[in-house]
């Protein structure tokens, strides 16, 4: 089956998973490489071409040679040196991992590089592209042969909740029993869908934003009935914010935690 | 149960920089060598970080959390469970005397499927030529093949000025980079099957039993062993190891009798292939450097006999070498020279 992520099970249990590139990004990848190599060798030509002088012999058999190594050597290179990724890979955040999750091999990186001449059959990466559309993990032969994957790098930092679980006045904690009961009443997929509809509140259009949070705030009120006085005045989106904050702030008073150290653990 | 997200963040956010530390520095200078603290910090925080993910896939669904935790995970993974060799030093000498004969031999089958292949195709074109010799045109399709060999031999012997000169160096490395590419794309279409090799090792042999046949046929045998030989017995055998790599693949793929997920047969092998590759491609680069400079010149230039014997002498080292080197007696004074020479 065809999937946009590698799942990878560790032998403690842990699973975690990559997100894995698609043929398009990958093409894309490969065609700034293949301006990089054409940069790299015109440079390569203006340089020798002053060495013709000496021996225009000498000179093309350097260019022959240049042109060779750049070409097939450019991957390999890149790959090496850059733990998985090459310009064009840089650029999209790829980057070619072991499909097991295990430290990328050298040998990988060759057998992979040197079998984009099947890859690259019969124009622009038409087999290779047929494959990766096809194969379940978007591998190509060569992928498939050295046992890697290009994955998708998203942009990984740490959240800033700050804005959503801001200290700010909350009327549903005046209520702290029903506050509890409502903890006790949300499943998980439901504390999240309430808290993914407020991170992503700038993807949605106008209408549909007030439509979705009346919707869902609608959802939680029945959860639990709270005083009016609790509700009065309070929008749709604040009433979820609220929401949200008693679910996933437990103790908003108590000090956010100091970080305590694995000897004392 | 939800997990208190901004607290479950605060209070493990050391643990995570810290282990993104160690990682980055790990990462920078692999041949650094971890202390046994170290070695275990980095274990619990791999531990601690992994319980981490745990939770806060179970617990919450913050997606940039997970997100981050996965990445940390994932490269902590890959570090601590690796098992194969971690090596980024060259023992060129090592490899050359040791790694790649042995390497060789441990699959000589492949390679005399691939010799084979090859002798079937030159029995072919060979006798295609001696039925038929209007065929020269469709099995040899190369214009400089395509010349009656008598005329092309008066023609070299009586040549009075180097057709090679100024331009051996660039002839040269164009046979190098042709040749090396021919390989390569032999070795990669074991992809296939083993389907693609095989017809490239066929048709390499029905070209080459077809300039045979045509050459003894025209009472030319000396000038075609003196022809052919300086560089051939390095190059052939070259394309041969090329296809033996190609089959290699090419059973891994199919993995016939075995009980192996093709997954760790391809991972078991890729090492091997990349070794015999660059074997090739060294030996591609000699037999390059033979033709350019040696193997165009003829008689009244270079005696025949001498090339003739030049080539017998290159073939004996060469099938010593990937015969001999690298066994039990050799392999001490190869490892002595190897642990030196490391770069």
């Amino acid at each position: 089956m065809k999937t946009s992520t590698l799942v990878i099970r560790t032998p403690e249990g842990i699973v975690f998973s990559q997100l894995l590139a698609g043929p398009v990004t990958r093409f894309l990848a490969c065609f700034i490489d293949q301006l990089c190599i054409m940069a790299a060798l015109t440079v390569a030509g203006m340089i020798l071409m002053r060495l013709a002088a000496v021996g225009f012999g000498f000179a093309m058999a350097l260019y022959i040679l240049a042109y060779f190594v750049i070409s097939i050597g450019y991957g390999i290179f890149f790959e090496w040196n850059w733990r998985g990724q090459t310009v064009g890979k840089r650029l999209f955040r790829l980057r070619v991992m072991d499909v097991e999750g295990m430290r990328l091999q050298f040998n990988q990186i060759v057998v992979r590089n040197l079998l984009r001449f099947v890859d690259s059959l019969p124009f622009f990466y038409f087999v290779g592209g047929v494959t990766c559309w096809l194969n379940p993990q978007c591998q190509r032969l060569g992928d498939i042969a050295a046992n890697t994957v290009v994955i998708r790098n998203a942009f990984v930092s740490e959240p800033d909740l700050s804005q959503l679980l801001a200290g700010k006045y909350n009327s549903l904690r005046q209520f702290p029993h029903l506050a509890a009961r409502l903890r006790q009443n949300v499943s998980p997929v439901e504390a999240a869908i309430a808290l993914q509809s407020l991170l992503r509140r700038e993807e949605f259009e106008l209408v549909a934003r007030v439509e979705l949070f009346a919707e869902l705030a609608a959802h939680f009120r029945s959860k639990v009935e709270f005083p009016a006085e609790a509700l009065d005045g309070v929008a749709d989106e604040q009433f979820l914010r609220n929401v949200v904050d008693v679910i996933y702030r437990t103790r908003p008073d108590a000090p956010t935690g100091k970080a305590v150290t694995v000897e004392q653990i | 149960m939800i997990i208190d997200l901004q607290r479950f963040v605060t209070n493990e956010r050391p643990f995570w920089t810290e282990l993104e530390t160690m990682l980055n520095q790990w990462e920078n200078s692999p041949d650094a060598t971890l202390s046994l603290e170290k070695a275990q910090r980095l274990h619990l925080l791999y531990e601690r970080t992994a319980a981490d993910l745990a939770k806060i896939t179970t617990f919450s669904s913050e997606p940039e959390t997970r997100r981050y935790l996965e990445n940390l995970v994932a490269r902590a993974y890959g570090e601590i469970h690796e098992t194969r060799e971690k090596r980024r030093r060259l023992f060129p000498l090592k490899w050359f005397f040791q790694t790649w004969p042995q390497t060789f031999r441990r699959h000589i089958r492949a390679f005399y499927l691939s010799l084979a292949i090859t002798l079937a195709g030159c029995a072919f074109g060979g006798l295609a030529i001696g039925f038929d010799p209007e065929s020269k045109p469709v099995l040899m399709p190369f214009p400089a093949l395509l010349q009656d060999p008598a005329k092309r031999v008066a023609e070299e012997e009586s040549a009075t000025h180097d057709r090679l000169e100024g331009v051996k160096s660039s002839f040269s490395t164009q046979l190098m980079t042709h040749n090396t590419s021919v390989s390569i794309f032999t070795m990669a279409l074991g992809m296939t099957w083993g389907v693609g090799t095989i017809v490239m090792l066929f048709y390499n042999g029905v070209i080459l039993g077809a300039v045979a046949v045509d050459y003894i046929h025209a009472g030319e045998t000396k000038f075609l062993l003196g022809w052919l030989m300086p560089h051939g017995v390095i190059e052939i055998p070259a394309i041969l190891i090329a296809g033996q790599a190609g089959l290699i693949l090419a059973f891994a793929l199919i993995g016939r009798g075995s009980q192996t997920p093709v997954r760790k047969r391809l991972r078991e092998i890729s090492g091997d292939l990349a070794t015999l590759i660059s074997g090739v491609g060294l030996m591609l680069i000699w037999a390059g450097f033979i033709e350019a400079f040696l193997s165009q010149y003829h008689e009244p230039v270079i005696p025949y006999a001498a090339k003739i014997a030049f080539g017998c002498v290159e073939l004996t080292l060469l099938c010593l070498f990937l015969g001999k080197s690298g066994t039990a007696k050799s392999a001490g004074a190869a490892t002595a020279e190897g642990g030196k020479s490391s770069v």
